[in-house]
């Protein structure tokens, strides 16, 4: 019941979660995977400051997570309309084809 | 039974209470289905399903017999596993959002020395967001079900479907927050209590003149139950049958489970933030009587009655009201119901302050 | 418990990240992205942040990706294809993200003395809860970075409109 989890355990997880969100967001060729993983990476910063507050007993770390959920939604609604805005001229998501300023 | 661990009892009698509310729960949702067919028939002047049995009291043992053995069609076009996962999405998630619901007084019974609470699965702290948020899972049920059919119809109607639900929860949300205010609590538990002191008078309805917030969240639960008159997804003479037009036999039967258990659970919520939950609408009028098993049926009692008028409502509400046209949907959301939400929050807060 | 919960569900939080990665279809990644958020919820939870947890799942899963989703099955996006560029970002990608793997968790091991562990029970047993803690520093001391955020939001719900809308 009362086993303990290091605090350097949720460090690692996150680690390990922001790496995939790194490798996913250098190897993922569609726009829209690009966008999730840089998602997936905040996502992981979050854990981090969590853990933190809750080690520390403060609330300053959740309150960060607060602002960065809000940022992130902020960006996700920009950056898919971008999306859609480029699909709309380029008929395309791949990122090796959207290379160029004029089509 | 002294050789169980505190643990290992808590865990058994958490196992023992969820199948116990899940059970009483698809009874209900079954029943609900016969409730809407009985009353829509005497509003359409006919009488419904009356052959199964005494009063037509059967029908959702022979509707789930035939659902259970018809062919089970499978689209070949389809994006398999997710077309699979779909209706397991939506159904859990409705089944889910029942488990935070107090559905009777507070009754602690001690059990090999742990105490646990009797009517009520879990009492969290959060538990209006946990409904929310189970509620705005519920959403990928309904958007996959129709991406993964690969039909157009099912597809457009999905499409509805994510916006509507996405658009009106804000309004739904929103409307809910006067009530948080005046409790000064998100746990359920909690705001129900704040409810009880005086009877009918100290309902947040009446008492908490939250009745503008009450209208608001209940156009907004029909929206996010997909129920007329905002049926738009599923809405039949456009689009066959909406998200749900590949789905077949007990896949078919969990999104139509799903429909009905969302509508109890909003019923249930309707019930817990603004008609007191399970407490009694005389307050202390009525000397106390009786022993304690009538102490804990009775609130129970009041909880039921108060949960059938509202899913009465939404029958009558779907007997009588034509559908919204699309655009009239999100316009009415957006333009009239969030202003009204955000006004509600504005002049509750201004109350609660000069009180205060 | 703690352990438990940190066990089932940093491991379902890692598989679905992984299956992020190796799936070829957008929609399966945006939803093994959604399994990895409403694991990290659960971790919050645990860690004795319910209303985090509550919002991760209502803001991320329930509005974010739900968004991503909808995207996806607008513009009806297909699998990925293999181009040039890919080759390249696999002979990139893979050493340089185990890299800053590496020195993540050198860095997180070398100090973790510095670190205590976490425990539970407080949090998840009794009803207390770190809400108004939160709200009461965000209404007064942080009062004018929320309000910011909100002036930031609205920006941002001009230029997705702006941007979405068809050009006449």
């Amino acid at each position: 019941m009362s086993a303990q989890v290091p605090v350097a355990a949720y460090l690692i997880l996150a680690a390990v979660l922001f790496s995939i969100g790194v490798a996913a967001f250098l190897i993922k060729r569609n726009l829209i995977t690009i966008f999730m993983s840089i998602e997936l990476m905040l996502n992981a910063v979050n854990l981090t400051f969590v853990a933190f507050a809750h080690m520390w007993h403060q609330v300053s770390g959740q309150i960060f997570v607060f602002f960065v959920m809000v940022v992130a939604a902020a960006e996700a609604a920009v950056g898919l309309a971008i999306i859609i805005a480029i699909f709309r001229t380029r008929e395309t998501l791949n990122v090796d084809s959207i290379d160029l300023m004029k089509s | 039974m002294s050789h169980l661990t505190d643990f290992q009892t808590f865990l058994l009698l958490s196992i023992l209470k969820v199948v116990v509310v899940l059970v009483i729960t698809l009874m209900a949702v079954a029943y609900t289905v016969l409730l809407e067919r009985k009353v829509l028939g005497r509003i359409q002047n006919r009488w419904g399903p009356s052959r199964v049995g005494p009063f037509g009291l059967l029908q959702p043992l022979a509707d789930g017999i035939k659902l259970f053995l018809k062919e089970d069609l499978m689209p070949i076009a389809s994006e398999r596993p997710l077309f699979l996962i779909a209706p397991i999405i939506a159904l859990s998630c409705a089944l889910i959002s029942i488990a935070v619901v107090p559905f009777g007084g507070m009754q602690r019974v001690t059990v090999n020395g742990v105490g646990v609470e009797m009517f009520n699965v879990a009492d969290l702290n959060i538990g209006l967001l946990v409904i929310l948020g189970i509620t705005s899972i519920g959403v990928y049920g309904i958007a996959l079900s129709g991406w993964s059919s690969n039909n157009k119809f099912a597809l457009l109607g999905s499409l509805r479907a994510t916006s509507q639900m996405i658009s009106y929860e804000l309004a739904l949300g929103l409307s809910l927050v006067g009530v948080v205010l005046r409790a000064q609590s998100l746990s359920l538990r909690d705001i129900v209590n704040s409810q009880s002191a005086h009877g009918l008078l100290s309902w947040n309805f009446f008492g908490g003149f939250q009745f503008v917030a009450f209208f608001i969240y209940i156009m907004a639960a029909y929206a996010e139950t997909n129920r007329a008159p905002f049926d738009l997804p599923e809405a039949e003479s456009e689009l066959v049958a909406g998200y749900h037009t590949e789905y077949s036999s007990m896949k078919f039967a969990m999104f139509f489970m799903a429909e009905y258990a969302n509508m109890i659970t909003v019923s249930c919520v309707a019930t817990l933030l603004f008609f007191g939950g399970a407490s009694s609408p005389f307050g202390h009028l009525i000397p106390d009587f009786g022993g304690p098993v009538v102490h804990a049926i009775l609130p129970i009692l009041w909880f039921v009655v108060k949960v059938l008028g509202f899913l009465l409502l939404f029958i009558w509400v779907r007997g009588t009201l034509p559908r919204f046209r699309y655009d009239q949907l999100m316009s009415f959301g957006w333009k009239f119901l969030l202003p009204m939400a955000m006004a509600n929050i504005i002049i509750t807060s201004l109350i609660i302050a000069l009180r205060a | 418990m703690q352990l438990a919960l940190f066990i089932i569900f940093g491991a379902l939080a890692v598989a679905g990240a992984l299956n992020l990665l190796l799936q070829r279809h957008p929609i399966n990644s945006a939803l093994s992205l959604v399994v990895v958020m409403m694991s990290l919820a659960v971790l919050y939870w645990s860690l004795g942040a319910e209303f985090l947890a509550a919002a991760q799942v209502i803001v991320y899963s329930g509005a974010i990706m739900v968004f991503f989703v909808f995207v996806i099955m607008l513009l009806n996006a297909g699998e990925e294809e293999r181009t040039k560029g890919s080759r390249a970002a696999y002979i990139v990608g893979f050493p340089g993200a185990a890299a800053i793997f590496c020195l993540l968790s050198f860095v997180f091991l070398s100090e973790r003395h510095a670190f205590r562990s976490s425990n539970v029970g407080g949090y998840l047993n009794n009803i207390t809860s770190n809400i108004s803690e939160i709200s009461s520093v965000l209404f007064t001391k942080l009062l004018l970075p929320f309000e910011v955020t909100s002036v930031l939001i609205l920006v941002a719900i001009l230029g997705a409109v702006v941007l979405a809308r068809k050009e006449q």
